[in-house]
């Protein structure tokens, strides 16, 4: 039956509407990320306000040249939960770039300061302009990046400082880096990382590991604005049900008491 | 219950009423005065968790519609926009999302509830194939809700299961055009899967209206399998029912709750947050928790139009479990044999899902081969002859002689 595997595997596949046998490939080898111990775990977790404020500065600095983040507007920076820079913060930030607006009365586009309304800039017009820059590959959009991955915060935070040189036997062919913790090793993107790439304004070094903690930190906000209120309803919802339950048993066990 | 109506009107108002609209003795005959076995366990109560699930799907899913988009340009990006921007939008959609998990959660335990208790045995085998009506529109809800948030599973999940129908001798490519609307699944698609979506749960309700009136022609089945005898053997409906069906739905809620707002993407796959891409194919496709036994039977077999006869058979099997359990004994309590074979059966099922997820290749095909013939075994070959082989401890002369047997003797 074994010796037969390959010819099921083709029938499997053939079966699942795939066109390439992707679930064979080295895929599975990747190597486990190690937890980290995030201020937003847990069932009362919170975010860390500075460390989302660095985080953006290197989201901004570093990540922003070639990855967008389509879902987040200048204005969610300001909401509770977030960042939470002030309004006038906000304003501050969206000026820095421009934005193409219009068409005016006269039926042209034109250029404007970008607004707390507008989404973030995308660093590319579009995919294709995005692979002709990166030798083929598309840098994903960020904003769902810690939801989309098997492994979340950690595993960005895994792959952010995770480089190393390719182990022996492993070709890498050029434009690849080696990554152990990519599914396959193999990454179009380099080290995006380095000793004082940044510098914070809280005065905090900015190690590889510090920058990809708080970006990382920035990356799952950004993908689970909603984290805070989620988890501050959440214990509410709780203690109500706890306690609702506790009346509903003992309301049971009266009505039924005639019948044992 | 088909028995005499108790109902007596109130007033002069409820008099006038009844006698052109009866709903008020509908009500009272239904859910006051419904008489109850009064020795239903907690097993019991998934029937009202369900009712619930149902409720909250529709309401949920009213609103959600309110503001998704779709459209293959716009899908993805209407889900994120009720996340982000929607008052409470994100809660809606948890709750959405964990309750389709919850609800086939409460299914799959009341669906082995009625077979550990032979609740499909005579005279309620129509309540029990109605049941597995609900059960496969469910199944069918389930999956047409899942390709609506456009993501890379949703995409290619529609397209692995939309592809069986191809491979339907004469007719299979034809069929898949014709429900792809298209050549692939795309915006077509899309469209009449929100479409169908939309109009599954209404359908879903209609058949638990006749589930639930089947149900109320020969009542409740119950732990010892036994049926009512006198008034003795029951209690109404309210409160006695509805009180214990509310505190096992409060616990059911606190299970529900933990999901939605402190794990509400562990159920769910990582790749759905990517936006569907018809030019790049997931590493591993693999649907739903809920669907995992069925597409290990599927992968199993090594031919595309047996595989898809063998998963659709797994579920039709349940319409004819009336017929293929001989025994006359309803309760497993009185089947000793049966307990035995009822448990490997669930962990038959555990292994198929467990074998569901991983990826169809060397032993995971050889087990998942021998998982879905024992599958089709405890149906086919097991059950009819259990009946014949089987000797029954004896049974109870009533429910009130069972229920009141242990502390009758200790007061003699």
């Amino acid at each position: 039956m074994i010796g037969r595997t390959p010819t099921l595997l083709a029938a499997c596949l053939l079966l699942a509407g795939l066109s390439a046998p992707s679930t064979a490939n080295a895929a599975g080898e990747a190597k486990h990320p190690q937890a980290v111990d995030w201020s937003f775990g847990g069932p009362f977790g919170t975010y860390d306000r500075s460390a989302l404020r660095r985080g953006f500065q290197v989201y901004k600095e570093v990540c922003a040249s070639c990855h967008g983040l389509n879902q987040i507007a200048f204005r969610n920076l300001a909401q509770p939960g977030g960042p939470e820079f002030s309004e006038a913060e906000v304003k501050a930030i969206a000026a820095e770039y421009e934005v193409t607006d219009g068409p005016d009365d006269y039926g042209d586009m034109f250029e404007r300061p970008a607004l707390p309304k507008d989404r973030l800039i995308e660093p590319y017009p579009n995919e294709k302009a995005a692979r002709a820059a990166n030798g083929g590959s598309y840098p994903p959009d960020l904003s769902l990046i810690t939801k989309a991955r098997s492994g979340g915060p950690d595993y960005i935070h895994a792959l952010l400082t995770g480089y190393e040189d390719a182990p022996e036997g492993v070709e890498m062919r050029a434009g690849l880096y080696y990554n152990p913790y990519m599914p396959g090793g193999k990454i179009a993107m380099p080290a995006p990382l380095l000793e004082d790439l940044v510098e914070y304004g809280d005065g905090t070094p900015a190690t590889v590991e510090q920058m990809s903690l708080d970006v990382t930190h920035f990356l799952n906000w950004t993908a689970e604005p909603e984290l805070e209120a989620r988890k501050k309803t959440g214990t509410m919802v709780l203690i109500y049900l706890t306690i609702f339950a506790g009346l509903l048993y003992f309301s049971m066990r009266r009505i039924w008491a005639d019948q044992h | 219950m088909s028995g005499e109506s108790t109902y007596q009107p109130g007033n002069g108002f409820a008099r006038w009423m009844d006698t052109r609209l009866p709903i008020m003795r509908l009500v009272h005959d239904n859910i006051t005065d419904y008489p109850t076995p009064k020795n239903i366990n907690y097993w019991w109560t998934f029937g009202g968790i369900l009712t619930f699930c149902l409720v909250t799907q529709i309401v949920t899913g009213i609103i959600l519609a309110m503001h998704y988009t779709p459209h293959v340009d716009h899908a993805f990006n209407s889900v994120e926009h009720i996340m982000r921007n929607v008052n409470y939008g994100w809660l809606i959609r948890y709750i959405h999302s964990n309750g389709a998990s919850m609800f086939f959660l409460a299914v799959y335990i009341h669906i082995f509830r009625g077979m550990y208790y032979g609740s499909y045995k005579a005279p309620r085998e129509v309540l029990w194939i109605l049941g597995v009506i609900i059960y496969l529109l469910m199944i069918a809800a389930a999956f047409l809700g899942y390709m609506l948030p456009w993501g890379q599973m949703s995409l290619w999940g529609a397209t692995v299961i939309t592809n069986l129908f191809g491979a339907i001798p004469v007719v299979g490519d034809s069929l898949a055009i014709w429900l792809w609307g298209g050549f692939s699944v795309d915006n077509p698609t899309l469209n009449r899967f929100f479409s169908l979506h939309y109009l599954l749960p209404f359908l879903i309700f209609g058949v638990v209206i006749l589930h639930i009136w089947a149900l109320h022609v020969p009542g409740n089945n119950n732990p010892i399998g036994i049926s009512v005898k006198s008034k003795q053997d029951t209690v109404p409906f309210h409160p006695y029912i509805t009180v214990k069906d509310a505190f096992s739905l409060s616990i059911f809620l606190i299970l529900f709750s933990y999901f939605i707002f402190f794990a509400p993407n562990v159920l769910g796959h990582a790749d759905n947050y990517i936006p569907a891409n018809p030019l790049v194919t997931p590493a591993h496709i693999v649907p739903e928790w809920y669907m995992l036994p069925f597409y290990a039977i599927l992968r199993a077999v090594p031919d595309k139009l047996g595989g898809v006869i063998l998963m659709f058979s797994a579920i039709f099997i349940l319409f004819l479990l009336p017929w293929l359990d001989t025994s006359k004994v309803r309760s497993a309590r009185y089947r000793p044999l049966f307990r035995q074979f009822f448990a490997l059966f669930i962990i038959d099922c555990l292994l198929l899902g467990y074998l569901g997820a991983m990826p169809a290749e060397g032993i995971y095909v050889v087990l998942a081969r021998v998982g879905t013939v024992y599958y089709f075994a405890h149906f086919l070959i097991i059950l009819p002859l259990l009946g014949i082989v089987e000797k029954p401890k004896k049974v109870p002369e009533s429910i009130s002689a069972s229920v009141l047997g242990g502390s009758a003797q200790a007061a003699e």
